[in-house]
């Protein structure tokens, strides 16, 4: 039955079905081709994680190939066999589509965000690419920095540190140009200093109270600045904009002045200004890195300009004390040569006054040995003992010059005190009575007879004083008073630098010489010590004397370890002298002893050493000779040789002292020292060494000491001297006379 | 002349000689070495003296004369002079020793030359100074008198 809704089934059409077989064709091929080409371009790419997907989707594509292609055969009446290869082919196309369709649902998904993770990592790629531009852009300008610093620390000197900075910062960064503004020495200004690009002709300042560079001052990050501050017009106004530019402060540390030094120190802070532009035809920007960078030079440049201020200044310092020393060493050179020339003037001086002395004590000597009544005797004696008293004196300006070299040591010896006033007072009596001046002398029942110290030099003190209160005296009296000073008195208020310190062994000796006299006013006791200065009243202008008493006093008493003062009223109303001397206290000697300590009375032929065995050697015939009838006269039993080995031969230990002139050249003493010392090495028999010479100098004195000789005497001896150095040595085995 | 006459001369020339420089203290120390046990102890030594320097000025005058002057042997020898003459008390010598000795240092021929000479004059006035003293004392001795010191 045929049907009108439904088409009729035509006759089939030729046409139609030679296109649907050739598309089916095409389709099959194609069908056939995508998994091949899929699987070619998988095979090629490594990754591709979903082969399983691909093998349905092939043979999804493949069975559907398939179908079209069996398709081909049923356009014509096609066989059983046929339409069953058909339909398996489409019932399997139709389970793969299905589970290939069921798979998709879950890996599309996956697919996508396989896509997202893609965009992920490459978005993160370019920023750890940007970071990594940004750590090398660092790196790079921390090598600019350590170069640049490396640049500056290398000079010490302040224009090529700001040179190099502003050329090795024009160069990293590519400046334009950049300069540096210093504040002036007011304060109040800032002067441009250096510049890259231009030599500078002109003194630019600009007033430092500017807004924008109290800004720049104010931090220490480089700021950017505007073209048009007077800071940043560095460059003549061009065609072009300005680049941009930045400024940084550099702080000036506390010791660096770039000027001179006595400009007073400013309690703020100071800066210079760095001021940098970029090339004005660039559409440069500043970086945060180049401001950094910028930021670190800055106080690089602080720093190594500090240095290099330092440096200026110790330098300069170096240079004064060089010519300090220099001028310091010339004024000592000077004034050696002028105390030399003084102690030349001095030993000349001293030898033209010694000569007319001698005539006095020789002559005086000669009529002592006449007949005389006695009051001529005493008479003559008191000129000799104050002939012997001024050739001491005489010495004794010599020895003022060596006192103030410090070179005068006390000759130390046991005296008797009591003897030493009483002489005192037989020598002022005189002038005294002609005067009519009345002396007193008292001393305190408990001051020792004897005393240890240096006679000599007590005495003058003692005279000195006392001749003092008689000079400046013209009527009344003058009281002498010496005791022992008691702890408790010592400690005068007057003296308060005196702080003596009693011991069993020495006694203080406390000397009080009153006169009624002018006295001294009060505002002149401090300059009475003063070598030189003198009193200017007109009654002791008549006085004389050269003013050199008490400051010889003073320093005899400060070498015995006292102190001397004077006190008075004033003017008019007297004055007392006072002083206090350290003294030994010798002990207990016998009888014995006694003589040959104190002072003995020329006596020919006293026998001192009764046959003491000595050798003496010398070269010098005349000295031998009478060096051998000194040392006979004393009673000793002389031995002479006259040359170095004949002395080793002689010397034996019968001798007890072996005399060496050792001023003669080409006497090894030394090796004669040495000789002996070995030949009497084992017995304990030694004869003492001691040599004789001319030479006053200390260096023989050490010399002699070091090559272990046992004394030495200074030539000329005579015959008191010899017996009194003899008898020193005997006693004590050793005797370095002081030079 | 008269025996006081004669000391009071004895005693004036001393003085002067003491005065001009001539004799120093050191003599007047050999004077008191002279006692009973050695009367002619100071003529002894004052002639000892006069030998020694006899050689030594001769010794000096021909180590100057030659062309190359051995500096050393000549201060050698003046060193002796001076010693002796200090020994003595003759004071001139003994200066004009000193001077010679810096010559010797400083190797001036010319300086040597002129002490030596002034050494001789010196020395010769000494010389004969001494021995009228010492004629002098014989007299007063040979007269009986004793010689005042």
């Amino acid at each position: 039955m045929a049907c009108n809704c439904i088409e009729p089934q035509g006759p089939p059409d030729d046409l139609l079905m030679k296109y649907q077989y050739i598309s089916d064709f095409f389709i099959a091929l194609a069908y056939f081709s995508i998994p091949l080409e899929l699987i070619y371009f998988v095979k090629k790419s490594a990754v591709f994680p979903y082969r399983w997907v691909l093998v349905q989707f092939g043979a999804f594509i493949v069975l559907c190939g398939a179908t079209h292609l069996i398709n081909l055969w049923t356009f014509t009446p096609h066989t059983r066999t046929v339409a069953s290869v058909m339909t398996t082919a489409k019932v399997l196309t139709a389970l793969v589509s299905c589970v290939t369709a069921l798979m998709l649902v879950h890996i599309i998904p996956d697919l996508l965000s396989v896509k997202t993770r893609e965009l992920f990592l490459k978005n993160k790629a370019a920023e750890l690419d940007r970071e990594m531009g940004l750590i090398r852009t660092q790196e790079e300008t921390g090598r600019h920095v350590r170069m640049l610093t490396h640049e500056i620390r290398s000079t010490l000197d302040r224009h090529t540190i700001l040179r190099t900075t502003l050329v090795e910062l024009g160069r990293t960064l590519s400046l334009e140009e950049c300069a540096l503004w210093m504040p002036t020495r007011t304060g109040l200004e800032l002067q441009l200093s250096y510049t890259l690009r231009q030599q500078n002709p002109v003194v630019y300042t600009v007033p430092i109270h500017h807004p924008v560079i109290n800004q720049v001052f104010s931090t220490n990050h480089a700021i950017n600045i505007s073209p048009n501050c007077p800071v940043a017009r560095l460059r003549p106004a061009g065609k072009y904009l300005p680049g941009e530019v930045v400024a940084v402060r550099v702080p000036l540390l506390h010791l660096s002045n770039f000027h001179i030094n006595d400009w007073p120190e400013l309690s703020t802070k100071r800066y210079a200004l760095m001021v940098l532009m970029l090339p004005s035809d660039s559409a440069r920007q500043w970086h945060i890195h180049e401001l950094e960078l910028v930021e670190a030079v800055a106080d690089q440049v602080a720093v190594a300009l500090s240095h290099a201020a330092i440096l200026e200044e110790s330098m300069r310092a170096r240079n004064l004390l060089m010519e300090q020393n220099v001028a310091l060493d010339l004024a000592r050179r000077e004034a050696e040569t002028a105390i030399h020339a003084r102690n030349d003037f001095l030993a000349v001086m001293n030898h033209e006054m010694r000569t007319p002395m001698h005539a006095i004590i020789a002559l005086s000597s000669l009529l002592q040995e006449t007949e005389l009544t006695p009051e001529q005797r005493l008479m003559v004696e008191t000129i000799l003992k104050s002939s012997n008293l001024l050739a001491t004196l005489i010495n004794d300006v010599l020895d003022l010059s060596r006192l103030e070299d410090g070179s005068l040591q006390l000759d130390l010896g046991t005296f008797n005190l009591y003897a030493v006033f009483k002489e005192v007072l037989k020598l002022i009596k005189p002038i005294a009575s002609v005067k009519k001046l009345h002396v007193s002398l008292s001393l305190a029942p408990d001051l020792p007879e004897y005393a240890i110290g240096d006679e000599k030099r007590l005495m003058q003190t003692i005279l000195n004083v006392v001749g003092n209160a008689v000079k400046f005296s013209k009527e009344g009296s003058i009281a002498i008073t010496a005791f022992v000073a008691k702890p408790e008195t010592l400690r005068d208020s007057r003296a308060p630098e005196f702080l003596p310190v009693p011991s069993d062994n020495h006694f203080y000796l406390r000397v009080q010489v009153k006169d009624s006299g002018c006295g001294v006013s009060p505002q002149d006791i401090p300059n009475l010590f003063t070598k030189f200065a003198q009193n200017q009243s007109t009654a002791t202008r008549n006085s004389g004397g050269s003013g050199l008493g008490l400051a010889i006093c003073k320093r005899f008493v400060s070498l015995m370890e006292g102190h001397i003062w004077i006190e008075s009223e004033g003017l008019g109303k007297g004055c007392t002298a006072i002083f206090i001397v350290k003294l030994g206290i010798p002990e207990r000697m016998n009888e014995y002893k006694l003589p040959c300590m104190l002072k003995m009375p020329i006596n020919h032929g006293h026998t001192a050493f009764p046959g003491l065995k000595v050798l003496v050697m010398d070269e010098n015939g005349v000295s031998r000779t009478v060096t051998k009838e000194l040392l006979m006269h004393l009673g000793c039993d002389v031995t002479t040789v006259g040359s170095s080995d004949e002395c080793l031969r002689s010397v034996s230990h019968k001798h007890k002292v072996v005399f060496m002139d050792i001023c003669v050249p080409g006497t090894d003493s030394h090796r004669i020292t040495d000789r002996i010392h070995e030949k009497f090495a084992k017995c304990n028999e030694r004869p003492l060494i001691v040599a004789l010479t001319g030479n006053t100098d200390k260096l023989t004195k050490e010399n002699c000491m070091r090559i272990g000789m046992d004394g030495l005497i200074l030539k000329p001896v005579s015959l008191d001297k010899m017996r009194s150095v003899l008898s020193d040595l005997l006693e004590h085995r050793v005797l370095f006379e002081g030079i | 002349m008269d025996l006081a006459q004669l000391q009071r001369q004895l005693v004036d020339y001393k003085t002067s000689l003491y005065h001009e420089d001539f004799l120093d203290e050191q003599f007047t120390q050999l004077q008191e070495l002279q006692d009973e046990n050695n009367p002619d102890f100071v003529v002894e030594v004052v002639s000892l003296f006069f030998e020694d320097s006899d050689r030594l000025l001769n010794e000096l005058t021909k180590a100057l004369e030659q062309q190359s002057v051995d500096f050393k042997s000549v201060d050698a020898h003046v060193h002796q002079l001076k010693g002796s003459s200090s020994s003595i008390g003759a004071q001139r010598v003994q200066k004009v020793c000193i001077a010679f000795r810096n010559y010797c240092e400083e190797q001036n021929v010319e300086g040597c030359l002129k002490c030596l000479q002034q050494v001789r004059h010196e020395y010769s006035l000494v010389k004969t100074k001494l021995e009228f003293m010492f004629q002098l004392q014989q007299q007063i001795l040979s007269a009986g008198g004793s010689i005042p010191m």
